[in-house]
C-alpha cells in the first residue's frame, strides 16, 4: 500500500458526520457491518454528537465562508471557525495567530457577529 | 481535525467474493484494512471516503483470486499541529492529563503545558489550577476526569509499531500507541469550558435577548 497524498483535502466535522451517518444507515439494512469500521463509525459520530455540527448544515457553512472572504485568515484558521465556533473574542484570539495584529477590534466583533448569524449556538444552553 | 488522504493498493479479491460487484468488494476490503487503524505519517484512519480509479484486474496462475490495482481517498483523523481541539478528560496521572476524543485516546497534556500554577492532588488524583485571586488568596479549579477541555495541539508523534503475532496466540510485544497527540492548555481560554464560560455567558445571553427583541 502506497500513500499518495497525505493531505489531500480538509473535511470538516459536518462533512464527516454526514459521510459516517450515511455508512451506518446504508450498512445496518445490508449485512453485518464488519468490527473495526463499526467501532470507529460509532466512536466518531458519538463524538461528533457532543460537538456544534450536529446543528450545522451545509448551506449556512458555505454562506458563512463566502462572508469569511473578505477577513484575511487561513484555511485551516477558517477550518477551525466552523469546527468551533468563536463566541467570545478570547476564542478567536486562540484560533487566530497573532490575531491582534491581523485583526482590529472592529472585524473581530463582525467575526463573531457573522459566527453568530450563520452558525447560530445550540438553543440547549 | 479530518483530512482525506490519497492512497493507492492492490486489492485481492478471492473467488468466493465475485458474486458481489467490485466497487463493494473493494469498499469492504479497504473498510476491513484500515478502518480504526494508524498508518504511519497519515493518521488514523476512519472510512473510505471514495474510490478515484480502478485499474485493470489480473489473475496470476496458481490463484483464482483477482488483484486490482485501486486509487482511492480515506478519510483521517490528523488534526493540524496548533489546532484547538475539544475533548474529554481521561484521567489525571503525575505525567499531566490523558485527553480523549472517544475514538482517539493518545492525548497528553504534560505538566509543563498546564495552566501556572497547577498542582497534582494525591486524594482526588486531579490536576489543579491555583488561580490567584485578587486579594492574594488562591482558587483551587480541578480537573476532574470525564470534564471537556478545549487545548491547543502542541506536537505529534507516530511510532513504529511491531507486527503482533496471529490472533489467540499470546505473543509478548509491549503495546505503543502508534499515533501520539501532545496537547498544551497553558494559554488564556484553553482548559475546562466551564472555566471560561461562566463571566462570558451572561454577556451572550444579554446580546442574544437583546437581538431577539429586536
Amino acid at each position: 500500500m502506497e500513500t499518495t497524498k497525505v493531505n489531500a483535502a480538509f473535511l470538516c466535522n459536518y462533512e464527516v458526520m454526514q459521510i459516517l451517518q450515511q455508512l451506518k444507515d446504508s450498512t445496518q439494512k445490508k449485512h453485518k457491518r464488519e468490527g473495526s469500521l463499526a467501532t470507529v463509525t460509532y466512536e466518531t459520530v458519538h463524538y461528533l454528537q457532543d460537538t456544534e455540527c450536529k446543528k450545522q448544515n451545509a448551506q449556512s457553512i458555505q454562506k458563512f465562508l463566502e462572508a469569511m472572504k473578505k477577513f484575511k485568515l487561513t484555511k485551516t484558521e477558517k477550518l477551525m471557525m466552523v469546527n468551533t465556533p468563536p463566541r467570545t473574542e478570547l476564542e478567536i484570539q486562540l484560533i487566530v495567530q497573532e490575531s491582534e495584529e491581523r485583526l482590529s477590534e472592529d472585524e473581530v466583533r463582525k467575526v463573531i457577529e457573522l459566527v453568530n448569524e450563520f452558525l447560530p449556538p445550540s438553543e440547549v444552553s | 481535525m479530518f483530512v482525506l488522504a490519497e492512497m493507492k493498493d492492490v486489492i485481492r479479491i478471492t473467488p468466493e467474493n465475485f458474486h458481489q460487484s467490485l466497487t463493494e468488494s473493494i469498499t469492504t476490503l479497504l473498510n476491513r484494512k484500515l478502518a480504526n487503524k494508524v498508518v504511519l505519517n497519515v493518521g488514523l484512519c476512519i472510512a473510505l471516503f471514495d474510490i478515484i480509479d480502478i485499474g485493470h484486474s489480473y489473475i496470476f496462475p496458481g490463484d483464482g483470486s483477482s488483484h486490482t490495482e485501486v486509487k482511492f481517498r480515506y478519510i483521517v483523523f490528523r488534526p493540524v499541529v496548533e489546532e484547538i481541539l475539544i475533548g474529554k478528560i481521561k484521567n489525571c496521572s503525575r505525567e499531566g492529563v490523558h485527553v480523549t476524543l472517544g475514538f482517539f485516546d493518545d492525548i497528553l497534556i504534560p505538566v509543563n503545558a498546564l495552566q501556572h500554577p497547577s498542582r497534582f492532588d494525591e486524594t482526588d488524583q486531579a490536576w489543579v489550577w491555583e488561580y490567584p485571586k485578587e486579594d492574594g488568596e488562591k482558587h483551587d479549579l480541578f480537573m476532574d476526569s470525564g470534564e471537556s477541555i478545549r487545548f491547543r495541539i502542541t506536537s505529534e508523534a507516530f511510532e513504529e509499531s511491531l507486527p503482533t503475532g496471529p490472533p489467540g496466540t499470546e505473543c509478548t510485544t509491549q503495546t505503543v500507541a502508534p499515533y501520539k497527540i501532545v496537547g498544551g492548555i497553558n494559554e488564556p481560554g484553553l482548559g475546562l469550558l466551564t472555566w471560561w464560560e461562566a463571566p462570558e455567558q451572561d454577556d451572550g445571553d444579554e446580546n442574544e435577548e437583546q437581538e431577539n427583541d429586536e
